[in-house]
């Protein structure tokens, strides 16, 4: 049993996009389409401004309000690895996943279902790291398992200011952003 | 709230839902192939082949995966010191350069007049022959330094050896005169030792990190941005001059939003605060520089409250900044930067850099400047080449005794008929550099290129320079073919392998096949004495005792780490005259510059007026990247960032389409304006490489800076062209 999750440390992101494009390759995402983005936040006045980069994606919920809302069952949290997933064969590309994601992580596929990022669980179950993680030149993407006794995600987090996205959304979000 | 993210905002900003549009309503990817979603770059029908990258100049090892003769991704290669199994984002997409649908696909030759870009195929057979007949016509005519090789890239190593066999001796990359040759020089006159590519900066192991308009993160060299990271994670002190702020500025302690042209005068200061308070390395100072008397009496009138009316930067803050310095040195890194060919004044910028390093004894110090690892590799042995027998042509029409390479401005400035030139040279030879895009003064190019009896240009792309060419050779990719070794010299020296992942898409060559089949038309064979590349790498690797065929499946071989720092054992030798680092430069005042560098004003723009500033986006190289299909999923233009106050004035909205007019009268494409508090109100900035024009390239978008650099001021110790001297204004 796992629990799958990212801690992205805002502090060594450069706003590169290296995830972004080797997530294109690795997943062959549709032109005009994209899992995971990067989002630049600066406020501030000059001299004075304060920045923070983000590289952002589906964040796994526990809550997934995506699972809850699909008419089809095509959307659902795997047992074993808490990574949210679609089956494409079952869904229907009705968008109600689109319209109940907080994070605004999926698109339909032209080819007709619901796609967001899948933490590249083909790779993951491979035992490797999800390609954004592994290509991730400032090593800010960091993937593990939060249940691991010992996890390098608990280590990452000691003595820094943690946030995710919306909690007050209610998701439980398992990205982790170190501010 | 801004941090509410709407992934339709991003597609909007990062300009990907435009073309794209009719490519995902048919369901195909980029490429067209049938999707493979489930494997992705897994699963045992998938080929690693290790080679190294050629999206930018610092060669990081990749691994290249391979499926059905595709190549479906490209990883970081774990085991080479430059990538560390990382790639940037343009070593990511790497694939779109091979599958560009606008590639050079057959050798052409010019069917009507020079620079109207209308070619006719021809065989290799047909382009080599002429290539070759008009070489030994220039040759017989004018003599071999007559023509000129500009050159950028790795695949020019056959090329050059093919030039310098054929005699010429003017062989030229733009890297030197209009990016980085400052620097090398300025590093050179005072530590006797060039920074070299990639820079041998121990960023990782700063305590503090001063960045003097180096963008880092925005400009990607892989490891470099590696060590960045660390380097913040690790709690460095991080300051950043920069008149924009950039994404390092985000990460700053301190942001010191300077004047532009100004920072002389700020390094200066820096110095004076660090000399007066006795926050210099003492021991350092005294053991290992020559002038330090003179330094101190240069730089006592340098004060931070002067300074600060030249700058902008408040007395306290150089103080401050300074003051940290003393405190975390000698790990205290000021940076060279790379493209710092700026005011022109750029070599005395580099020098000050240099100096202020050699004050807090950052020089051969642990989290300052390492020695990178030495490894010789021989060259098979080759006949001599032919001796120098005119004046260097770059420097016909003006000496600069400190140019240790080659001018390609001044080559391009030899083109024109002069009376004192020994040479007027009669032909070019271009490979892998739009020249359009490299050079200053677009205008003199194409003039330039009127002049001249023959042009022939190797690029993979149909670039603006390749429309003047009279034969064109059509290059492999880096993926498609070999090239020579790479031995590397950073931490550990190390030699890789760059080897083909896939047959040649096209009728293309590589450059080592261009350059030994020329060598037989022009009588100098006897220089590839070898029947094949293979031959030749394992001639090389034999010494080594390295075969071929291993390298081919490890892609690169690493070398143990020798000594980095004095600390570890590295004698302090400096290759200077006075074999000291030279605070005060004896060789500068022979030469009639200052011994000591000074604060030159580079004055103001006009009224209306805003000086001209560019740099990197981290997903493009130059113009060679901009028409990349993959890295323009996420940007394929630029934007000119303005001052919200003065975009106010003018009634500028952000993203408003604009145009930008020089002080001579040129004008650029239309470009977006980014409107932000997070650029000084006395300049602009934009991104380099966009706004191409050349009828074969698909993506035109946004406007070139080069078309707006109409003058550039002469670096006057080694010839540098400083190009932030031009003044724009809007066109709304």
């Amino acid at each position: 049993m796992a629990r799958y999750g990212m801690v992205i440390d805002t502090k060594r992101c450069v706003g590169c996009h290296s995830c972004v494009i080797s997530c294109f390759l690795e997943n062959e995402v549709p032109e005009g389409y994209t899992r995971d983005w990067i989002v630049e936040v600066v406020s501030g006045k000059s001299p004075d401004f304060r920045m923070e980069l983000r590289s952002e994606r589906c964040n796994h919920c526990d809550d997934p309000p995506c699972v809850f809302v699909c008419p089809c069952g095509a959307s659902y949290k795997e047992e074993g690895t808490g990574i949210v997933l679609v089956h494409k064969d079952k869904c229907s590309g009705c968008k109600a996943c689109l319209a109940a994601c907080p994070y605004n992580a999926r698109f339909i596929n032209p080819k007709g279902y619901a796609d967001k990022c899948t933490f590249c669980d083909h790779r993951v179950k491979a035992g490797l790291k999800p390609g954004c993680a592994s290509t991730c030149p400032t090593k800010a993407i960091n993937f593990g398992d939060f249940d691991e006794p010992g996890s390098e995600l608990h280590r990452l987090m000691e003595g820094r200011v943690v946030k995710t996205l919306k909690p007050d959304a209610g998701t439980k979000p398992q990205i982790y952003f170190l501010l | 709230m801004s941090n509410h993210f709407n992934r339709r905002q991003f597609i909007k900003i990062a300009g990907m839902g435009s073309a794209a549009a009719g490519l995902a309503a048919s369901g195909m990817n980029p490429w067209g192939w049938p999707a493979n979603a489930l494997a992705g770059s897994l699963g045992s029908d998938v080929q690693v082949i290790p080679t190294f990258c050629e999206l930018c100049f610092w060669k990081c090892g990749i691994n290249a995966k391979v499926r059905d003769g595709k190549i479906i991704k490209l990883e970081g290669h774990p085991k080479h010191p430059l990538s560390n199994g990382r790639l940037c984002p343009r070593g990511n997409g790497g694939t779109g350069l091979t599958y560009d649908p606008d590639r050079l696909k057959k050798p052409l030759m010019r069917v009507q007049k020079r620079g109207e870009d209308v070619f006719r195929e021809v065989s290799w057979e047909d382009a080599l022959d002429f290539t070759a007949e008009k070489m030994l016509d220039i040759k017989a005519k004018h003599t071999a330094d007559c023509l000129a090789l500009f050159n950028h890239g790795y695949g020019a190593t056959f090329i050059k050896t093919l030039l310098m066999a054929y005699g010429t001796h003017s062989i030229a990359a733009p890297s030197y005169a209009q990016c980085r040759g400052p620097r090398e020089v300025g590093f050179e006159l005072t530590f006797g030792e060039e920074v070299l590519s990639p820079e041998r900066t121990d960023i990782k192991n700063s305590r503090m990190l001063v960045l003097i308009g180096s963008h880092l993160g925005e400009n990607m060299h892989n490891t470099q941005v590696q060590e960045f990271a660390d380097a913040m994670a690790n709690g460095a002190k991080l300051v950043v001059v920069d008149p924009r702020h950039s994404v390092a500025a985000g990460k700053a302690d301190w942001y010191l939003p300077i004047k532009p042209g100004t920072d002389i005068a700020l390094l200066l200061a820096w110095m004076n605060v660090l000399i007066s308070e006795e926050l210099y390395d003492k021991e350092y100072v005294e053991q290992h520089t020559y002038g330090f008397e003179q330094l101190k009496q240069h730089v006592k009138s340098y004060t931070p409250e002067k300074v600060w009316k030249i700058t902008g930067i408040r007395p306290a803050l150089i103080r401050a900044t300074a003051r940290e310095m003393g405190h975390q040195k000698p790990a205290v890194l000021i940076h060279p930067g790379r493209h710092v060919t700026w005011y022109g004044d750029d070599t005395q910028r580099s020098r000050a850099i240099a100096i202020l390093n050699a004050l807090v004894g950052s020089w051969g110090r642990k989290g300052g400047f390492f020695y990178p690892g030495e490894l010789d590799v021989p060259m098979p042995e080759l006949p001599k080449f032919p001796p120098m027998t005119k004046k260097r042509a770059d420097l016909q029409l003006k000496d600069y005794p400190l140019a240790f390479s080659t001018l390609a401005s001044g080559l391009c400035d030899a083109t024109f008929p002069a009376p004192q030139a020994e040479c007027q040279l009669k032909g070019w030879f271009v490979y892998g550099t739009n020249l359009f895009f490299s050079l200053p003064k677009p205008e003199q190019t194409r003039e330039a290129l009127q002049h001249l009896e023959f042009v022939a240009v190797s690029d993979v792309l149909p670039m603006e320079i390749v429309g003047w060419a009279d034969v064109v050779l059509p290059d492999a990719t880096y993926l498609e073919r070999y090239d020579d070794l790479h031995v590397g010299h950073y931490r550990d020296p190390f030699i890789a392998l760059r080897q083909p992942v896939i047959e040649p898409l096209y009728d293309t060559r590589p450059p080592w096949w261009v350059s030994k089949e020329l060598a037989k038309r022009l009588d100098v064979a006897d220089y590839f004495p070898w029947d094949n590349i293979e031959d030749y790498l394992q001639q090389r690797l034999t010494p080594m005792g390295i075969k071929l065929s291993d390298l081919k499946k490890d892609g690169v071989k690493v070398f143990p780490r020798q000594a980095l720092y004095f600390e570890d054992g590295v004698q302090p030798e400096f290759y200077t005259d006075s074999g000291k680092i030279e605070l005060y430069s004896a060789k500068l005042a022979s030469y009639g510059h200052d011994p000591i560098p000074v604060f030159t004003d580079h004055g103001d723009p006009p009224e209306g007026y805003f000086r001209l500033l560019f740099g990197r986006a981290p997903v493009h190289t130059f113009g060679r990247t901009t028409n990349n299909r993959v890295l323009n999923r996420v940007i394929d233009t630029n934007h000119v960032w303005i001052n919200r106050r003065i975009a106010e004035q003018w009634g500028i909205k952000n993203g408003q389409m604009i145009r930008l007019q020089n002080q001579d009268g040129a004008i650029t494409n239309e470009i977006a304006a980014k409107v932000t508090e997070r650029i000084r109100h006395d300049c602009v900035y934009m991104t380099h490489g966009f706004g191409h024009k050349a009828k074969g390239l698909t993506n035109k978008k946004g406007a070139s800076d080069s078309d707006l650099i109409t003058r550039y001021n002469t670096d006057p110790i080694m010839g540098g062209t400083g190009m932030n001297v031009n003044f724009v204004t809007f066109v709304v």
